[in-house]
């Protein structure tokens, strides 16, 4: 299709962000921050507010400039090239959509500064909201509009101009539950139908698990880890992103090297898959409530059930083991009730393993 | 109107309170210099006939009221002292509500952009002018604008020019004057418009490659457009019937409809001129308004 854009050849990443600070004052927006984002990527910055995310678009965008490091597209430096020059688009918070121009006009916005002809921009608008199913509604106001089609406005505006990267903060933010899980695909079909690079910012991990090639899980001006949104909730790199990203249990320990490692609990010894800690040391493992399979008989440790909620497609248990630690385990069993005793067996395979941040 | 019928009965004697107040204060002077306008001069007190006697009844006031005339309009479209009066006050205003927008804009734009702590006190600075009395401020205009004036000495001091150029008793002086007594009534509305506009919009144009000439001609201007209309009605429409300015720094010949309204009620006591020359100056400044209006709800058909 007319939209897609010309993908370059090698392996050489689209944008490359080489070791990137920003401070505000005493605050370190930005600390020292290196990423690479691949051509026709879906990326996305996940992280709690503050953590410097929107900080790190707006230096891509040119609304700010690093205090240090480098930032290069296709190689080309960014630095000293202000927004409007940059082959990058954006897609506001906020939409900012213009109020005084229809949706055909805001969508023409970009690709009428290109000095495109009439016909052209026609066209390409014409395609534009063809995409994001707005058709009809070129003559529309920006007021007459309601939350989801002005979304799609804003997207069809940001695509218009074909930019190289397209950088899409919070898109889904302001739309209501149901309606955001239907711009997921619609997001993700857009994207694989244009071929062209987005990177997104998002505070909500569902999204971002849900939407990306690539995650990158930032915190306090940091990236915490960038893997693939399996590899970011199987194998988190720190307790930070363990407990971000998804339900988790965070279980306390000492571990034990004996005939194969184990983190020895208040409550018992859970086998250790892995362990590249040395015997003695503090830890925290971090176990997914769905990797817990909790029985009414069997090996294992044993727990009190303390509550239960039912939420569809399972229920969570509330476990008591030991004297004061509760475990939330996901089971598809609903014969379980409160005070009854069960037998919690844990996974064999144990990634998620924290050694005591001093 | 389907909306008006379902206010309470409370509703409605609140809505009345402020009609009441521009019929009794709005209004009837105005219906009474109407009524002047069509009569005629008589050399009395007041100079001017017929009056109306409440106890003549209905009759009276009927036979009374055929002896009006249009004579005073007749005046106004023959003597061109009326027409060029006309003239001069709408070109001078004019020129004078362009030169306040003019110099309004870039300051409301600096005012609007400024650290948001700041802005309180460029308001308070905007609005300064209104501590000292309107008079005493035009009458300091005199002593700068004169032959033996502060910027025609400090002109020839700095060898600039040689004789004073006269600034005093010009159009020149009036139109200064203008701008400089009606600058806050711009600047504010402006100031207002550019405030609450988003500054993302900004940043969304300069992402879809408009530079920042672009930008301000497409976003910011055209978004502002409420406050410019506010601020040019703002100032165009007291400064067309301006007195007090043309009097003081216009000099003999600068007419202006103020000023020749204002002789004919004191010095020639033609009232039924004068009066109708404040109902078509009325006239002239409802037309504009009116334009200004519909653009203002009309916005269907902008497109750049």
């Amino acid at each position: 299709m007319s939209l897609t854009t010309v993908s370059g050849s090698g392996s050489a990443p689209l944008l490359s962000i080489q070791r990137v600070s920003r401070r505000y004052g005493p605050v370190i927006a930005l600390d020292d921050v290196s990423l690479d984002i691949a051509r026709g990527e879906f990326f996305a910055l996940l992280g709690p507010s503050g953590c410097g995310k929107t900080t790190l678009m707006r230096c891509v965008a040119g609304f700010e400039t690093p205090d240090s490091g480098e930032l290069l597209l296709d190689g080309e430096d960014l630095a000293g090239m202000p927004p409007y020059r940059r082959p990058v688009n954006m897609m506001f918070q906020s939409y900012a959509l213009f109020p005084h121009l229809d949706v055909f006009e805001n969508v023409a916005f970009g690709l009428r500064r290109q000095g495109l002809n009439k016909e052209t921009i026609a066209g390409r608008v014409r395609a534009l909201l063809q995409l994001t199913q707005l058709d009809s509604y070129g003559s529309r106001k920006i007021n007459e509009l309601s939350g989801g089609q002005r979304q799609r406005v804003a997207l069809a505006r940001a695509l218009a101009p074909g930019p190289r990267l397209l950088l899409l903060d919070e898109p889904l933010g302001a739309l209501d539950r149901k309606l955001r899980e239907e711009t997921q695909f619609h997001l993700k079909k857009i994207q694989r139908e244009t071929g062209t690079s987005f990177m997104i910012v998002t505070h909500d991990q569902d999204e971002a698990l849900a939407l990306a090639d690539r995650v990158a899980v930032m915190r306090a001006g940091r990236i915490e880890q960038v893997a693939s949104p399996n590899d970011i909730y199987e194998r988190p790199a720190s307790r930070f992103v363990a407990g971000f990203v998804g339900d988790t249990n965070f279980i306390d320990g000492v571990v034990v090297f004996d005939s194969a490692p184990y983190l020895l609990t208040d409550f018992g010894r859970i086998a250790l898959s892995t362990c590249c800690l040395p015997d003695g040391r503090r830890a925290t493992l971090s176990v997914r409530p769905e990797d817990i399979h909790a029985r009414h008989d069997g090996p294992g440790i044993s727990g009190i059930v303390e509550e239960f909620v039912f939420r569809g497609d399972n229920t969570l248990l509330r476990v008591r083991v030991g004297n004061d630690v509760i475990l939330r385990v996901a089971t598809w069993d609903m014969r379980f009730s409160v005070g009854e005793s069960v037998m919690l067996q844990f996974p064999l395979d144990t990634p998620a393993l924290f050694a005591e941040e001093i | 109107m389907k909306k008006a019928q379902t206010l309470s009965r409370g509703q409605r004697l609140v809505l009345l309170a402020p009609y009441l107040w521009i019929v009794a204060f709005l209004l009837a002077p105005l219906i009474l210099i109407l009524k002047i306008s069509f009569s005629h001069t008589v050399l009395a007190r007041p100079p001017y006939r017929p009056i109306f006697e409440l106890s003549e009844g209905l009759a009276g006031f009927w036979t009374k009221a055929q002896t009006f005339t249009f004579d005073a309009y007749r005046v106004l479209f023959t003597d061109s002292l009326y027409i060029n009066a006309y003239i001069s006050s709408l070109t001078i205003a004019a020129v004078a509500t362009l030169v306040t927008l003019l110099v309004a804009y870039p300051f409301a734009l600096a005012m609007a952009r400024a650290p948001e702590k700041w802005r309180p006190f460029l308001i308070g600075l905007a609005a300064a002018p209104f501590w000292t009395s309107f008079l005493i401020r035009v009458y300091a205009w005199i002593a700068l604008l004169k032959d033996e004036g502060l910027i025609n000495k400090g002109l020839i001091a700095l060898g600039l020019i040689d004789a004073p150029i006269q600034m005093f008793a010009t159009r020149f002086a009036v139109v200064i004057g203008i701008v400089y007594s009606y600058l806050p009534f711009m600047l504010l509305p402006l100031y207002a418009a550019l405030e609450r506009q988003n500054p993302a919009l900004r940043e969304a144009s300069a992402d879809l490659g408009a530079t920042p000439m672009q930008t301000f001609l497409r976003v910011t201007l055209p978004l502002s457009r409420e406050g410019i209309i506010a601020g040019v009605l703002l100032v165009f429409i007291p400064a067309v019937g301006e007195f007090v300015i043309p009097d003081l720094l216009g000099g003999s010949d600068t007419l202006m409809i103020g000023r020749t309204l204002w002789n004919d009620f004191f010095a020639n006591h033609d009232w039924p001129t004068a009066s109708a020359a404040a109902v078509l100056l009325l006239v002239l400044l409802i037309a504009p308004l009116a334009a200004l209006e519909r653009m203002r709800f009309g916005q269907k058909d902008l497109r750049p």
